[in-house]
């Protein structure tokens, strides 16, 4: 099995289509998961769709933790209404935005939680955040050392800066953010050659001859007809959702998908239903009700379904159950929108995206899309999927009309990046770096997991998020961590829910195994030190795959 | 006697409360006013269980007897 998959791989083009030998007999897990998604199985539960373990877990804490941040929740509020009232009567000078004199008989401004949130517990942790950086994002990174005297409300530079900070909190995956001037030739070419702006728009001036080269990659990279990039990914799904549907469809959007996703999907004025997250029971419920009662009140069929999911999901470190998606999708008649910002060039054999992870057919999805931000250390995003839809959308986007086109060197930075994965380069750079970051999630979970610490997500995802839970350790971790020399994201609220805060880990392809082992060997002291450890797992005697197995949806 | 080790012991354990109560974000005086506020509660409560604790558990026993031994002993129950 290995050789045959290595053999393929090292073609740079993977033949995914005319694989009928192996499909019907072998009910078995097949490790490679390049064969055809069979329809026999349609009947089957999880593990017949799956052609490999599904291992995603999301334990839960024991529940004095859960008591124990409701505690400190509670004890920052009760200050903060205290403080609130001291810069009512004036004791205390208000550094925030304050209502004028003559609007206090008005309706307050400033009065919601989270005005309430942001003033009394966000300002007092807040140097943990918006932290400058001074040199390249890459493995390593230099940061400005910055002091504040009024705890946090006002920052100063010292003049100094944190050299080689290990890297932990940029989505670097692959490790493409890199200045070696020998690598990046082609770009330093084009600047010259094109500048650096393009001053218009896709329809008017601004389509150069890079950027169809660029698309026909991407196709030829995802194995579809024709893709269409943009200049932000941001804008890919806020623009292009309204195109796709309208009034009268019906959008199923998952519980964490992203801001992008969500106002694409409020811009275009379809109905929105929203289904528990990556739970296949809750969107089929959705579905069944959709096709049997159609539109609310005039029980009109639906003029489209369009089911919104994620590759991977930054928060939750978790993958789309994409094969069960596939066929609820085929099985009611609605059309599939996939956004892999996270997931493409991290996931899969040779980095293609979730789509190959599970061994599918890539005209099963019918809107791929994907960001250029993440593994490509470049600046965008694309849609890819059948040649009429792109035609379409070349037309109808409001990007492609009003949005200035991707700069051409961050054009040709992308292109050399997928040419450097697809081994068109004629090096095997781009295989390796792939294979290198599997191993170092692989390794980096799995120490993580031994250590004792809760985990969530997937254990073939690049996002590790690792559960805090108390406010106060929120500020401490960061601090503590930036003292050792380590650069981490810490999450809290208003991106997750109140009681879930977490630190998240992003692995990239160009960490090495030293730099590894001095985050993992930091993160168990100070496990031990801020007592971080609270899985009920023991550590000696577990299975693993036998408690991964069932997954967990919270 | 490990005595330096024990000072770390309990600054650790402080540490830890810090963190727990989340008084680790408050400034010093905010910090002040809380440990002031929980140790001032914690001994009333203390001193309140030192003071009635026994008193109340004493009658409760006198009660329960009272009811389950009655019959022999009803002229003895009152006097107490």
């Amino acid at each position: 099995m290995a050789t045959s998959t290595a053999d393929k791989v090292s073609n740079g083009n993977i033949h995914r289509h005319n694989q009928n030998i192996n499909t019907f007999k072998s009910d078995a897990y097949v490790r490679s998961g390049f064969s055809n998604h069979c329809n026999k199985h349609n009947g089957k539960a999880n593990g017949g769709l799956d052609k490999r373990p599904f291992k995603e877990s999301f334990d839960q804490a024991p529940l004095y933790v859960a008591v124990l941040t409701y505690v400190g929740f509670g004890v920052v509020t009760l200050f903060g209404y205290f403080r609130d009232f001291l810069r009512a009567c004036g004791l205390e000078k208000c550094h925030l935005a304050q209502e004028r004199e003559e609007q206090k008989d008005f309706v307050p401004l400033y009065q919601d939680f989270e005005n309430f949130y942001t003033r009394n517990l966000y300002m007092r942790v807040r140097d943990n955040w918006n932290r400058p950086i001074c040199s390249l994002p890459g493995p390593q990174f230099d940061l400005v050392e910055r002091v504040s005297d009024d705890y946090n409300w006002t920052f100063r530079n010292t003049g100094k800066t944190i050299k080689n900070v290990i890297n932990m909190g940029s989505y670097n995956y692959l490790g493409f953010a890199e200045n070696n001037a020998n690598f990046l030739t082609t770009v330093a070419d084009t600047t010259r050659q094109y500048g650096v702006g393009v001053c218009s728009t896709r329809q008017e001036m601004g389509n150069l001859d890079i950027h169809n080269e660029l698309e026909d990659l991407v196709a030829k990279f995802l194995g579809v007809e024709d893709s269409m990039t943009f200049g932000m990914g941001f804008a890919t799904n806020s623009m292009n959702i309204p195109a796709l549907v309208g009034k009268g469809c019906l959008i199923l959007s998952d519980e964490l998908n992203h801001t992008s996703l969500v106002l694409g999907a409020r811009l275009s004025g379809s109905t929105i239903r929203v289904f528990k997250h990556n739970n296949i029971q809750s969107l089929e419920k959705l579905l069944r009700d959709a096709v049997v009662h159609g539109q609310p009140r005039t029980h009109r069929p639906w003029k489209k379904i369009l089911i919104l999911v994620e590759g991977i999901y930054s928060m939750e470190g978790s993958v789309v159950r994409l094969p069960e998606i596939v066929a609820l999708k085929k099985k009611y008649k609605a059309y599939l929108y996939l956004d892999e910002a996270h997931s493409i060039g991290a996931v899969g054999q040779t980095g293609r995206g979730v789509t190959e992870y599970f061994g599918l057919d890539p005209s099963d999805i019918d809107v791929m899309m994907g960001t250029f931000t993440k593994s490509f250390g470049a600046a965008g995003g694309y849609i890819a999927g059948k040649k009429e839809l792109v035609d379409f959308l070349r037309t109808h986007s409001h990007s492609s009309v009003y949005a200035t086109s991707m700069s051409p060197p961050v054009t040709k930075q992308i292109l050399r990046v997928l040419k450097c994965i697809m081994g068109q380069d004629g090096t095997t750079m781009g295989i390796q770096r792939v294979r290198q970051l599997a191993e170092n999630i692989r390794y980096f979970r799995q120490r993580l997991q031994e250590m004792g610490f809760i985990i969530y997500g997937n254990e073939d995802s690049p996002v590790v998020p690792l559960l805090l839970y108390m406010p106060g350790k929120v500020g401490a971790f960061a601090r503590e961590m930036l003292k050792k020399n380590i650069g981490v994201v810490v999450v809290g609220f208003p991106a997750t829910p109140i009681t879930e805060s977490r630190a998240r880990f992003c692995l990239s392809a160009a960490h090495t195994r030293g730099m590894l082992d001095k985050v993992l060997s930091t993160l168990d002291d100070l496990g031990d030190y801020l007592s971080l450890k609270y899985s009920r797992h023991s550590k000696s005697t577990q299975d693993r795959t036998l408690r991964r197995n069932s997954v967990v949806n919270h | 006697m490990d005595v330096k080790g024990l000072k770390e012991y309990l600054a650790w354990l402080y540490y830890q409360y810090l963190l727990v109560t989340c008084s680790y974000v408050l400034e010093p005086w905010e910090q002040s006013i809380f440990n002031t506020l929980l140790f001032t509660m914690v001994t009333m409560v203390v001193y309140t269980a030192y003071v009635f604790i026994p008193i109340h558990t004493r009658l409760a026993l006198e009660f329960f007897s009272g009811l389950f031994g009655g019959q022999h002993e009803s002229t003895v129950a009152f006097m107490s």
